[in-house]
């Protein structure tokens, strides 16, 4: 129960802030979309809800926002290195990843995050395994590429989603 | 000040996003082409939304422009999650210069 509260105090939040006014009619119809959206996805949301009123979490989440921005900067200029070189100095592949986290919202987080970074996309998580497309496959060593992918978020996100 | 410094912000989105236009196109199969297609658009466009922040500040069009990044963040990534996982069950093969695949031994299991 407590969970479907919590999804739609959220979405009820999220609906105030795209429409930014605080007209009683405005109000109305946010709860109605957010009873809906609550009915029909509570049953997906996070289990533990108490996760939103610890605020450990919110200030790891902000250290964490800068590293990914970073990051992702990085990434991006490192493919558009990449696709404006005349010999496209690309080396493609699918390798398969270790996870350090358990709960399935730090998966999906996880999984996101590493899409979202240097020339990685997060194809299928099986279990404790992770299949990542890898631009350009920098080594055959399983340990090494683990840390390369994962291992400049794995702690972060073990800290705010777990 | 303002106009200048998200003038600057768009013109870097705008530039973020003809990289991946060209990635698209240069690069050789389906799933490199995603990884030009979610990065460098992805940045581009949250470029181009900061920069529309910082020219007309917290009313309700930088407000919603701000909450367009993490939508995107979470849509653009689902969305290259989905069509990447789709298009190997689908069975479009990876390109010629690829080295690994790690992935075929979970596909053929039943």
């Amino acid at each position: 129960m407590k969970r479907y509260l919590a999804l739609f105090i959220l979405t009820l939040l999220f609906w105030l802030l795209i429409t930014l006014s605080l007209s009683v009619a405005n109000i109305l119809t946010g709860m109605v979309a957010a009873a809906i959206t609550t009915g029909l996805f509570g049953r997906y949301f996070v289990t533990r809800v108490g996760m939103f009123l610890e605020p450990r979490r919110y200030a790891w989440l902000l250290v964490y926002i800068f590293i990914f921005l970073w990051e992702c900067i990085k990434a991006n200029f490192d493919v558009a290195y990449r696709v404006l070189h005349p010999a496209m100095p690309i080396k493609p592949g699918i390798v398969k990843v270790q996870l350090g986290v358990q709960s399935d919202l730090a998966k999906t987080m996880l999984a996101n995050s590493i899409t979202m970074t240097p020339g990685t996309i997060a194809v299928d998580v099986i279990g404790d395994v992770m299949y990542v497309h890898w631009i350009y496959v920098s080594s055959e060593d399983p340990e090494v590429y683990s840390q390369k992918v994962s291992g400049r978020f794995e702690k972060y996100i073990k800290k705010i989603f777990e | 000040m303002n106009d200048m410094v998200s003038t600057i912000l768009i013109a870097i989105g705008v530039l973020f996003n003809l990289f991946g236009c060209i990635g698209l196109i240069r690069l050789p199969d389906v799933y490199n082409r995603l990884q030009s297609a979610t990065k460098t658009v992805t940045l581009g466009t949250w470029s181009i939304l900061i920069g529309v922040l910082v020219r007309y500040g917290f009313i309700d069009v930088g407000v919603k422009a701000l909450i367009a990044i993490p939508i995107l963040f979470f849509v653009a990534t689902v969305a290259a999650h989905a069509l990447v996982r789709g298009s190997y069950i689908f069975g479009i093969p990876l390109g010629k210069r690829s080295v690994k695949d790690d992935y075929k031994e979970q596909k053929t299991k039943p």
